[in-house]
């Protein structure tokens, strides 16, 4: 079948090709050129941007007031901003925490659900509402539910008493950082579970049910089966919760109280912001912490893409 | 060897029910467990419900961790005329109907010409459109700002004059930014779409815009709802463009515009649970009336493969 329709389909496309007139060339053009100055414009120009601004010093008024300064911003960034370690570590912390916890959690909420019982559905509707609100909502969501006086946690804890035990958990650095985890975990879990679950659906049932005829308990048949065969989804999780874990912005900003900087809730993200509302001379500072995003992100979205785009070409 | 015996009823009637007896503990607590998840998950929405429903006057002499003496939705009505919800709502629906629009037309453009056309460099085109999606929005906001700070609009579209603190420069990066993620989608739906349809259509005459228009867009439409769905929660969900690129926060949209209304008008958590419930409801309508649309919309990227 393959070779006579492969140079059947190829003089068809080479047909097709001379056949478009002027006005058909136009107008490709302007499907394919309006989208992609848009796009370049818009996100590929400034994370190039994002990389020369890194070495330069400029306070964004004038473009003949940049001035290039080599690695100053990020020597600034190492060793001169005491948030900048804080905020990488936040990161780092932000995601080992949802790999760890919620992204194993959803998976196996996923695989219960799949199960085929009866109220799956409510199950899944309810678990997976944390996913449709908005990162801003949860934020005051939670706010509401950590409040010191009257949250939910330190009403059922007694937490609240001012004389006695008394928790901030959004106010003391020590603690407030694994607070919002929490509430960045919840909503995870939900993503995660809604991923897998598609997933799964396109899981030949015929495996595990060879597998179970053959004596495996059901641990052997998820690690030893399911997981293994499941491989293009556990990628995309993987890649998913690594960007959720770089991109984490707007429930932090939320929960540290609408100002961006709260001592033990750093992130690059916050900082990055901070950095371009705040006085003047920072964009070299923000672009050189952006630079950091970037090469982090790229080194998953790229390997990843060349491998599902490889596969997708065979 | 509890775990052999699995049910095949159709084959040996008889052992059914025995096998379905062992069974019924592990699913009893299976449901437990799953009930528990549910409610533990739902606990912090349902704190936030009960909170937006009492008056503050007695949540504040009573405590908050009590029985309601009155249940009212006072500060639903309160939250609604102080913080201007009307406006804010308005400025949402402004930013979000043109963004889902644009971002699909613009998708399917791409998309059309990845799959239709297929000229050396549509895997790179498709590639960077992906990859640009991925990106956190973070990495590339610094030269963003300055750009829209520079970047001249006609009047008509912005009274600043530039992309900055204006609605169409949010539309603009909402539109740059989703493009990635639907032309993704839309090439894989396209994909499936037999090309023998456009090459009759060819062969009949028809120019390319027909075909576009005519022919692919009709036949895409199980994939634009899904993406439309999903879109419109995302954009509408959007914070942080909203909150960088408005300076003035009377024209920002509600989801971002509620983060400085809870401290300028909410003065109690009564009414920032009211109010901040108010942002989800027109997301938990569309996620309630069109839950299918929304999760394969979702999963559509994904499951592919």
């Amino acid at each position: 079948m393959s070779v006579p329709t492969k140079v059947a389909g190829s003089s068809a496309k080479r047909r097709r090709v001379r056949r478009l007139t002027k006005r058909d060339k136009a107008v490709l053009g302007v499907l394919v050129g309006v989208p992609l100055v848009v796009h370049v414009g818009l996100v590929w120009f400034p994370a190039v941007a994002s990389v020369l601004l890194s070495f330069t010093k400029w306070d964004g008024i004038g473009l003949n007031t940049i001035q290039w300064s080599g690695f100053y911003q990020y020597v600034q960034a190492f060793s001169n901003d005491p948030s900048f370690w804080p905020a990488v570590t936040n990161n780092v912390l932000w995601l080992v925490f949802l790999l760890a916890l919620p992204t194993p959690f959803g998976i196996f909420l996923a695989y219960q659900l799949d199960k085929q019982i009866r109220f799956s559905r409510f199950y899944q509707t309810a678990i997976f509402l944390p996913m449709v609100i908005s990162l801003a909502v949860v934020g005051f969501v939670w706010q509401i539910f950590y409040q010191p006086d009257y949250g939910l946690v330190n009403s059922l804890f007694g937490s609240n008493d001012p004389n006695g035990t008394y928790i901030d958990w959004l106010g003391n650095p020590h603690l407030n950082l694994w607070a919002v985890l929490v509430a960045a975990g919840w909503r995870h879990t939900a993503y995660i579970m809604i991923l897998y679950l598609a997933g799964l659906k396109s899981f030949d049932p015929a495996l595990k049910e060879a597998a179970s005829i053959d004596g495996a308990s059901e641990r052997q048949i998820f690690f030893k089966v399911t997981f293994p065969s499941l491989r293009p989804v556990n990628v995309i999780i993987l890649v998913v919760t690594v960007l959720e874990g770089l991109r984490a912005f707007d429930l932090v900003y939320v929960l540290g109280g609408n100002t961006g900087s709260k001592k033990g809730l750093e992130l690059l993200s916050i900082l990055i912001t901070n950095s371009i509302v705040g006085e003047s001379g920072q964009v070299g500072y923000g672009s050189a912490l952006a630079v950091i995003l970037l090469i982090v992100s790229l080194v998953v979205i790229v390997p990843y893409l060349v491998q599902n785009f490889r596969r997708e070409e065979r | 060897m509890t775990t052999q015996a699995p049910p095949r009823p159709a084959v040996v009637p008889r052992p059914a029910p025995v096998t379905k007896k062992r069974v019924k503990p592990a699913r009893a607590l299976l449901h437990v467990f799953l009930a528990l998840t549910a409610v533990v998950w739902l606990l912090p929405l349902l704190w936030a419900v009960y909170t937006s429903l009492r008056p503050y006057k007695e949540t504040a002499s009573r405590g908050f961790l009590t029985l309601p003496e009155k249940i009212t939705g006072e500060n639903y009505a309160t939250a609604w005329e102080q913080a201007q919800f009307p406006h804010f709502f308005w400025n949402s629906l402004l930013i979000t109907v043109p963004a889902v629009l644009l971002t699909l037309l613009f998708a399917a453009g791409i998309a059309f010409f990845v799959t239709r056309f297929s000229f050396r460099f549509n895997l790179a085109l498709l590639m960077l459109f992906t990859a640009g999606n991925l990106l956190p929005p973070q990495a590339i906001i610094t030269p963003l700002y300055q750009l829209y700070l520079k970047l001249p609009l006609p009047g008509w579209m912005s009274d600043s004059g530039v992309f900055y603190n204006s609605a169409w420069g949010v539309i603009a990066i909402h539109v740059a930014f989703q493009c990635g993620f639907c032309t993704f989608v839309l090439s894989n739906y396209m994909r499936t779409i037999p090309g023998e349809i456009t090459e009759a259509a060819m062969v009949d005459g028809a120019p390319v815009w027909r075909q576009f228009f005519q022919i692919i867009l009709p036949l895409c439409r199980p994939a634009f709802a899904a993406l439309a769905t999903l879109e419109s929660i995302w954009i509408y969900n959007d914070f942080f463009w909203a909150l960088v690129l408005f300076q003035s926060g009377d024209k920002r949209p509600i989801t971002s515009a509620i983060a400085n209304l809870s401290g300028e008008y909410f003065t109690n958590p009564n009414l920032i649970a009211a109010g901040s419930l108010m942002t989800a409801i027109p997301t938990l309508l569309v996620y309630f009336l069109l839950q299918k649309q929304f999760v394969s919309g979702l999963t559509l990227g994904s499951s592919k493969g």
